[in-house]
């Protein structure tokens, strides 16, 4: 029993090694955290709920999950006023329309034997159901999750938009992994999806939600992390420059701005860079180059006092880190 | 193992995060699945089963430090009292001493051999072995720190120490003496596990009581130590009020059809109404205009207040906030850019420390601000209408009353003080829709959620 208990142990840690190694070859760098969120949510089947701050790489995850298990990802936005007819199925109204009108003949010859309209109804009857069968169902994304004969990642972005009745629609989902159509029934998942929900913290979600989920909360990234971020998104960059543009970041996240600038904001700076072929940080680039790292002129101007002490600083860590 | 988690579990309820029943049987299945082996790797497992926000997580792991420091701070005070006794011991002999202890061994009693022994492994398995006896985990209030001490100690056999220690002082002092030691080294370890329990198991009761306490007592005569306790109560309900207010319903009008929205949804269909829309009442987001007497003894209560409706934005539609005492100013824009404390202490500066006069702030108000009310604002007065025998001008503020929806009016004096001395309330109160006690948080918390449910 007991050395059951450690190889089983050897091998979690060794698949979370596992899930750090193939996200990080789907280009995503996940910390322990997020590596042990994503095991546990294959291991005990349950979604994962991601909150954070903008840009902190929540979508990412599930793109990357999903390249690197090969599966196909279904996303869905969530926005105010959703509802079931766009997220989770919908008749075909006007093919059920077109096919009474082309089958209308054929009706007419099938009911014309019967004597009394008591007769024609009952008829009718036995064939009732035809044009609310599967035919006519255009499943949104939700049913089409659970229709995918090989599982797939479901993404549910920004479930914090939609409005709350929207997530009582999804709690049969995410605990029981099936819908029930009035008209068919109950459809279950022929593969568990991988469901990744995402949130701002724009309000707060129910309870009822949230102990469906394992709940992840992914903030900035530690400096090291960060670089190595970096570097995978931005490969051309040279070290020296990396490790400036980190340290430098790290201190704008120390004021108090409206928006700190996150991880997509990070390598869309390094880009930035590179592309000038700027050699490394000095006053005047991150002058020019402030406004794609900070989106409020408020901001800029709050932080551009700083930027000679911060490039200074950062220099030096540069030299030493 | 399972004994430990639950244990746990009930830690982390009194750390105050929420573990329901499912939660707890998620938090298993991933412990069984990645095992006890890896802290790090347990932590992170329990923090995102069981943790359901980011403040949850900080609490919870905070909680998990502690919970499984416990065996290690036991060990540390054990180890100390070994040292001290080895260092006795080699002055007496090694060969000696030993042969001592297997002769004495045979007479004493099961603890007392234990503590001989110096085994700390085998003393910090004892200990928690009585300590589960004893349901440790039931503690909830310091008071009970001595008897769940005495209790332990007692599943340990300190009766039989007792008799063991009488004896060896008569036949042998130095043996005695080592072993008294022993003893008051168990008694601290038996100390530091019980006020360890405590902070882990007993922190929600006690904060609920402190709570309580805190809810009941006059806001105008807190003391220095409970303002900022009280800052964090008045936060706390806030959130409640907005997490029970903010969520936007949409009350469907059975019956009256939309005609315009119905045939703009049906129009792939060619018109034909196959989805219906009905007509939707709107309703408004509570605007509120409050008036803040700040004089004397009535600054701190509209401190609070100030406080609790500056921080209900995501409630409340419109807030314009006044403050006066000789006279009368806004204070909307210095309580939403700076930080409470700022906040409160450039007003009291500005207008603050003057003896109230209602009349003349009344006769500012008109004259500057009465646009300000719409045939949808709520008006709050907060103020003891002690107004020094100046003219109340109470036609303003019947003036005021016509304008808005409601005029609430909140008096932090009790009701049979109104009308007595210099308080014009009896004549104030015939133009306001309420007037109400508000001295307590409870008080203030349950005005507050009946002006924003009138809007509901």
């Amino acid at each position: 029993m007991e050395r059951e208990t450690v190889t089983n142990n050897i091998l979690a840690a060794d698949s979370i090694a596992a899930v750090t190694a193939g996200l990080a070859a789907a280009g995503y760098i996940a910390s322990k955290q997020i590596a042990t969120a994503v095991y546990l949510a294959e291991r005990i089947e349950k979604p994962i709920l991601v909150e954070g701050p903008a840009g902190v790489g929540k979508t990412e995850l599930a793109k990357a999950l999903a390249a690197w298990r090969g599966l196909k990802m279904i996303r869905m936005q969530c926005y105010e006023g959703l509802d079931e007819a766009k997220a989770l199925y919908e008749w075909k109204y006007a093919k059920q329309l077109l096919y009474t009108q082309i089958l209308k003949d054929k009706l007419g010859e099938v009911l014309g034997h019967a004597d009394t309209l008591a007769a024609a109804l009952d008829k009718l009857h036995d064939f009732g159901d035809v044009f609310f069968s599967k035919e006519f169902v255009e499943p949104r994304p939700l049913l089409q999750a659970l229709e995918q004969p090989n599982g797939c990642v479901l993404l549910v972005d920004e479930i914090d938009k939609s409005d709350a009745e929207f997530e009582s629609l999804l709690l049969e989902i995410l605990s029981d992994y099936q819908v029930s159509i009035p008209e068919l029934g109950t459809v279950a998942a022929i593969v568990k999806p991988t469901v990744i929900l995402t949130s701002n913290g724009e309000r707060d979600l129910s309870d009822a939600l949230k102990r469906r989920c394992l709940h992840l909360h992914i903030g900035f990234p530690e400096q090291k992390l960060e670089e190595r971020i970096v570097e995978s998104r931005v490969p051309g960059i040279s070290d020296a420059l990396r490790r400036q543009i980190v340290g430098f970041i790290n201190q704008v996240r120390t004021l108090d701005l409206k928006k700190l600038p996150s991880v997509s904001e990070t390598i869309d700076w390094a880009r930035v860079l590179v592309l000038l072929q700027s050699s490394e940080l000095d006053h005047e680039t991150v002058k020019d180059t402030l406004n794609v790292l900070l989106k409020y002129e408020a901001d800029i101007e709050t932080t551009l006092p700083q930027v000679t002490s911060f490039v200074a600083r950062a220099g030096r860590q540069g030299v030493f880190g | 193992m399972r004994e430990e988690l639950h244990r746990f579990f009930r830690a982390a309820r009194g750390a105050g995060v929420r573990v329901s029943p499912a939660e707890s049987i998620d938090a298993m299945k991933a412990v069984a699945d990645v095992g006890f082996a890896d802290r790090g790797i347990l932590r992170d497992t329990l923090l995102l089963t069981l943790a359901k926000s980011e403040d949850e997580k900080q609490a919870l792991g905070e909680c998990f430090d502690l919970f499984f420091s416990q065996p290690e701070v036991k060990q540390e005070t054990a180890p100390g009292d070994a040292a001290e006794n080895e260092g006795a011991d080699s002055a007496s002999g090694e060969a000696a001493q030993g042969e001592d202890a297997g002769a004495a061994a045979q007479q004493l009693g099961e603890l007392a051999q234990m503590l001989m022994s110096r085994d700390r492994n085998a003393i910090a398995a004892g200990v928690a072995n009585a300590a589960s006896a004893a349901s440790l985990s039931d503690i909830r209030y310091f008071t009970q720190r001595g008897i769940f001490s005495s209790r332990i100690l007692e599943a340990l056999g300190i009766e039989r120490l007792r008799d063991d220690l009488d004896r060896l002082t008569t036949s042998n002092p130095a043996e005695a003496e080592r072993l008294a030691a022993a003893l008051d080294g168990l008694r601290e370890t038996v100390r530091d596990a019980v006020s360890q329990a405590l902070l882990l198991y007993g922190r929600e009761e006690s904060e609920n009581l402190r709570n309580e306490i805190l809810r009941n007592a006059p806001l105008a005569r807190l003391e220095r130590r409970q303002v900022q306790e009280m800052k964090a109560l008045i936060r706390a309900i806030a959130r409640r009020l907005r997490e029970r207010y903010s969520r936007p319903r949409k009350h469907q009008r059975r019956g009256h059809l939309d005609i315009r929205r119905t045939l703009r949804r049906n129009a792939a269909w060619g018109g034909v109404p196959f989805l219906t829309t009905w007509k939707r009442r709107h309703r408004d987001r509570p605007k509120i205009v409050a008036l803040c007497d700040v004089s004397g003894s009535v600054a701190q209560v509209s401190d609070f207040f100030l406080l609790l409706i500056h921080s209900l934005h995501e409630v409340v539609d419109d807030v314009r906030s006044f403050a006066f005492s000789g006279n009368l100013i806004e204070v909307s824009d210095i309580l939403d850019t700076r930080s409470p404390e700022e906040a409160m202490s450039e007003i009291m500066s500005k207008v603050g420390f003057g003896s109230s006069d209602y009349g003349g702030s009344l006769v500012d108000f008109e004259k500057g601000f009465m646009r300000a009310l719409t045939p949808k604002t709520t008006v709050i007065v907060l103020g003891d209408a002690r107004t020094n025998n100046l003219d109340p001008r109470a036609d303003i503020l019947r003036r005021i009353s016509e304008r808005s929806k409601r005029l609430v009016w909140l008096n932090p004096e009790g009701r049979f003080a109104w009308g007595f001395g210099d308080s014009e309330m009896p004549r104030y109160a015939t133009y306001c829709s309420v007037v109400r006690q508000c001295a307590t948080a409870r008080q203030l918390e349950r005005a507050v959620s009946d002006i924003v449910a009138a809007y509901q």
